[in-house]
C-alpha cells in the first residue's frame, strides 16, 4: 500500500469533483404549494352519521367493514384510520348537558391532514410520499419500499400498514381523493356525501376567511381557533370546533415542521457533501504524514500505556 | 511480539457451535413465517408503533456495534499504530458480518423486501434514512474489499477446487493475483473511505429520531443526538473489539491478547469519556435532569443505560489494574457495550411514545427469535471464518494437562 502526496490529491480531487457534480441543489427542500386545496371541518355541524365514511370506503375501494356503516354502536369505542378505512368518525362527551340533562356529544372525523410541509414526506427515503401542488400529500406505491419511516415520523399517527401483506404491502392514507380533485369541480368523497355541510372544500386561504367568518359572526359558538392553520406550519385539513380541542382526542403540536431541525442539520451537514470531503482529506493527511514518518515501523505502544 | 493471522483449523462443531446451529433453525423458521404471513404475523409492529425491536437491535446496534471495523483501522492504518494490527482484521471480520446481517434484518423489517434496490434510483435529499442508506450500502462494498486481502491471502497459489471445478484453478488464481496487485496500491482509498462513510452513517442514525420531536421523549430527543451518536459509536468501537476477542480467545482457547487490549482501552478512557461529558452536558443545558427521576420506565432505562452502561465501567477503566485484569477489563466493556445497545434501544424504542394513541410495544416471539436467528448466525459465520481463513493471530493458550 503506497501514498503519494500527488496520487492522493489526483485521487481526493476526482472523488470531490464527481460528488459536486452528482448533486446539483441538495438543500432546495420544495417549498409548499401556494395556494393548496383543502377542507374545513365544523364540528359543530357534524352529527356522526359516518356517511363520509361509507363514502371514503366506496370512492376509495376499501375492503367493508365488519360491522356496518349504519350500526350507531361503532362510537361507542375510540377508533384510529387503518389500512381498512382512511377515515373514522369518533364521539366525545365533553361534558356539556342539552335541557333534558342528557349529555351532548360531539363528533370528530379524523384522516390525513395533508400537512403543507408534510414530515412523512420529508421522511420518505425514496420520495414516494410527495405534497401536491393541489395540497395532497401523495402516495406513490410504485417507489414505496416499505420502511414505514413516514409512520414514524407522522405527528399525527396516520399512515397505517398492510402488515398482513407478506410481498406487496402498502402504506394507506387518506388520499384527498387526489384524482377526483384533480379535475374541475371535483370534490373528495366525504365532503361530497356530508348532509350537514359540516365539512367544506375549498382553497386553504378561502377556508381560512370562512373559518374567521363563522367565528366572527358567531363568537359564543365557536371558540376562537382554527385546528391546522399554524399546526406544524399549517395543514390543508383544518377544524373548527365549540369545544377546546384538547377535549376532543386532538394532540398539540408546534407550529414550526416537525421534520424541519432533522433537515436543517442534514442540509447543513451534506451540501455538496462537504463534510464528507473535508474529512477525507484531513485523514489523508494523517495517513500521509504517518507513512512518511514512520515507515511500516512497530511503535512501543504496549510500553507507553 | 509478532503479527501473523492464521486459520485455526479447530474443530468446528464444538457444543456452542450446535447451540447456534439450533438457534438459527427457530430463527429460519420465524423468517419463513414473515414471508408467509406478513410482518403482522410474526411481530406486534402497529400503525402507532411501526419501529420496534428489528430497527433498534438488528439495525441501529448492528451499526453501533460494528463500529470497531473503523475505529481499529483508523488506528493501525491512517495514525500508523501498528501495534495494534493483530485486532484490525478481527474488527474488520466483526463490522463485515455486522453489516451485513443489518442488511438482512433490513430485508426482514421493510415490508417490499424485494424494492430495497429503489433508493438508488430515487433520491430524497431531505431523508435522513437517504443518507444512511446510501453510506451503509457504500460502505458493506467497501469492508467486503478490505476483507479480500484476507482471502488472497489464504488461496493465493493454493487454488485446489475439487473435481470438475478444478478446470476453475487457473482463472481462480488469476483473479486473486490481480486483487492482490491492484488492491495493495489502491487499499488506501477504501481504508479513508471506510471511515468516512462510518462517520456519516453513525452520526445520521441519529438524527433519524429528530423527524418525531413529539414523539421521543426529551431526555433523548436532543438537537446533538447525531455527535451523541457518532462519539458513542467511537467509543464503543475498541471495547466492542475486546469483548469479541476476548469470547473468541476463550472460546477457542487462545491467548488472551491482552498486551493489545490493554492499551487500546486506555484510549476509551478518553473517548468514552467525552461522550460521557456530551451527554451529561447536553442534560444539564436542556435542564432534562428533571425527568431523571420520575420513576417510569422510560426514566428508568435512561438511568441504567447511562450509569451501567457509561459512568460505572469509565470509572472502572480509569484504573490500571482493570484495564491489566483480563477479567474486568472484560466485564468493562461488557457494560459499555451493552450500554450502546440499551441507547439504541431506548432512542428506537423506548423512548418513543406515540401521543396520540400512547400504545404500549414489546416484541412479539417471532420477532426475539428472528433476532436471535440472525445474532447466531453471524457467530457461526464468524467461527466459521476464523476457522478457515487468516484473521486471529493469537497464538493458542498453553493448556496444562
Amino acid at each position: 500500500m503506497k501514498l503519494t502526496r500527488r496520487g492522493f490529491f489526483k485521487i481526493a480531487g476526482a472523488t470531490g469533483a464527481a460528488a459536486a457534480a452528482s448533486r446539483s441543489d441538495p438543500a432546495a427542500a420544495s417549498p409548499p404549494p401556494e395556494d393548496p386545496y383543502g377542507c374545513l371541518v365544523d364540528l359543530t355541524r357534524c352529527i356522526g352519521c359516518r356517511k363520509c365514511e361509507d363514502a371514503c370506503n366506496r370512492v376509495n375501494g376499501l375492503p367493508p367493514p365488519e360491522r356496518p356503516f349504519e350500526d350507531p354502536t361503532v362510537l361507542n369505542r375510540l377508533r384510529r384510520p387503518d389500512e381498512r378505512a382512511f377515515t373514522v368518525v369518533n364521539r366525545y362527551f365533553p361534558g356539556q348537558l342539552d335541557a333534558s340533562n342528557q349529555l351532548v356529544p360531539t363528533f370528530v372525523k379524523i384522516q390525513c391532514m395533508h400537512c403543507q410541509e408534510p414530515a412523512c414526506a420529508s421522511a420518505c427515503i425514496v420520495g414516494a410520499l410527495t405534497k401536491k401542488e393541489n395540497g395532497t400529500v401523495h402516495y406513490d406505491v410504485t417507489r414505496c419500499i416499505g420502511c414505514r419511516y413516514c409512520m414514524v415520523a407522522c405527528p399525527f399517527e396516520i399512515p397505517a400498514y398492510e402488515y398482513h401483506d407478506p410481498i406487496t404491502p402498502r402504506v394507506m392514507k387518506c388520499t384527498f381523493c387526489f384524482e377526483r380533485i384533480s379535475k374541475e369541480g371535483g370534490l373528495p368523497g366525504c365532503a361530497e356525501i356530508c348532509p350537514t355541510e359540516a365539512i367544506t372544500f375549498g382553497r386553504r386561504k378561502t377556508l381560512l376567511e370562512v373559518a374567521r367568518k363563522r367565528i366572527g359572526e358567531n363568537p359564543a359558538r365557536y371558540l376562537d381557533r382554527i385546528y391546522g392553520e399554524k399546526e406544524v406550519g399549517g395543514t390543508s385539513w383544518m377544524y373548527i370546533s365549540a369545544v377546546p380541542f384538547e377535549k376532543l382526542g386532538f394532540i398539540d403540536v408546534p407550529d414550526k415542521p416537525t421534520p424541519k431541525l432533522a433537515e436543517t442539520i442534514q442540509h447543513t451537514l451534506f451540501s455538496y457533501l462537504w463534510s464528507p470531503i473535508v474529512l477525507y482529506g484531513l485523514l489523508g493527511g494523517i495517513m500521509w504524514t504517518s507513512r512518511k514518518n514512520r515507515p511500516e515501523s512497530e511503535d512501543e505502544e504496549g510500553d507507553r500505556r | 511480539m509478532t503479527h501473523h493471522p492464521y486459520p485455526l483449523k479447530t474443530r468446528f462443531w464444538t457444543p456452542g457451535v450446535v447451540v447456534l446451529a439450533v438457534l438459527m433453525a427457530a430463527g429460519a423458521a420465524a423468517v419463513v413465517a414473515r414471508f408467509i404471513g406478513g410482518i403482522g404475523y410474526v411481530s406486534n409492529l402497529s400503525t402507532a408503533r411501526p419501529w420496534g425491536l428489528w430497527i433498534g437491535v438488528d439495525v441501529a446496534s448492528g451499526v453501533a456495534l460494528a463500529a470497531g471495523g473503523f475505529t481499529t483501522a483508523f488506528l493501525a492504518h491512517i495514525v500508523g499504530r501498528h501495534y495494534f494490527e493483530p485486532v484490525v482484521r478481527p474488527a474488520l471480520l466483526t463490522a463485515m458480518l455486522g453489516y451485513t446481517f443489518v442488511v438482512l434484518g433490513l430485508l426482514i423489517d421493510i415490508g417490499r423486501s424485494w424494492a430495497i434496490w429503489k433508493p438508488m434510483i430515487f433520491w430524497n435529499f431531505n431523508s435522513v434514512l437517504f443518507e444512511v442508506a446510501m453510506c451503509v450500502m457504500f460502505y458493506l462494498n467497501v469492508l467486503y474489499i478490505e476483507f479480500v486481502p484476507v482471502v488472497v491471502e489464504q488461496f493465493k497459489g493454493r487454488m485446489n477446487l475439487p473435481g470438475p471445478l478444478a478446470a476453475l484453478n487457473g482463472l481462480a488464481e488469476t483473479l486473486l493475483g490481480l486483487a492482490d496487485r491492484i488492491l495493495g496500491k489502491i487499499m488506501w482509498i477504501f481504508i479513508i473511505a471506510g471511515v468516512v462513510l462510518s462517520c456519516m452513517h453513525q452520526s445520521s442514525l441519529g438524527s433519524l429520531m429528530l423527524v418525531a420531536p413529539t414523539k421521543v421523549h426529551p431526555l433523548w430527543y436532543t438537537p446533538i443526538l447525531p455527535l451523541l451518536f457518532l462519539t458513542s459509536a467511537i467509543a464503543v468501537g475498541y471495547p466492542m473489539v475486546v469483548f469479541e476477542t476476548t469470547l473468541a480467545t476463550t472460546s477457542l482457547k487462545l491467548d488472551g491478547e491482552m498486551r493489545v487490549l490493554s492499551p487500546l482501552t486506555r484510549l476509551t478512557v478518553y473517548l468514552l469519556g467525552l461522550y460521557m461529558a456530551l451527554k451529561i452536558g447536553d442534560m444539564v443545558v436542556r435542564g432534562t435532569y428533571v425527568h431523571l427521576l420520575e420513576g417510569t420506565a422510560q426514566t428508568n432505562a435512561f438511568l441504567a443505560e447511562m450509569i451501567l452502561g457509561v459512568i460505572v465501567p469509565w470509572l472502572m477503566l480509569l484504573s490500571e489494574r482493570v484495564r491489566r485484569n483480563r477479567r474486568a477489563l472484560f466485564a468493562a466493556c461488557t457494560m459499555i457495550v451493552g450500554g450502546v445497545l440499551l441507547n439504541r434501544i431506548n432512542v428506537f424504542v423506548v423512548a418513543y411514545k406515540p401521543p396520540v394513541s400512547e400504545s404500549s410495544y414489546f416484541p412479539a416471539v417471532g420477532e426475539i427469535l428472528i433476532t436471535v436467528g440472525l445474532i447466531s448466525t453471524l457467530m457461526f459465520i464468524y467461527r466459521f471464518l476464523v476457522t478457515h481463513l487468516p484473521v486471529l493471530s493469537a497464538p493458542a493458550r498453553e493448556v496444562s494437562s
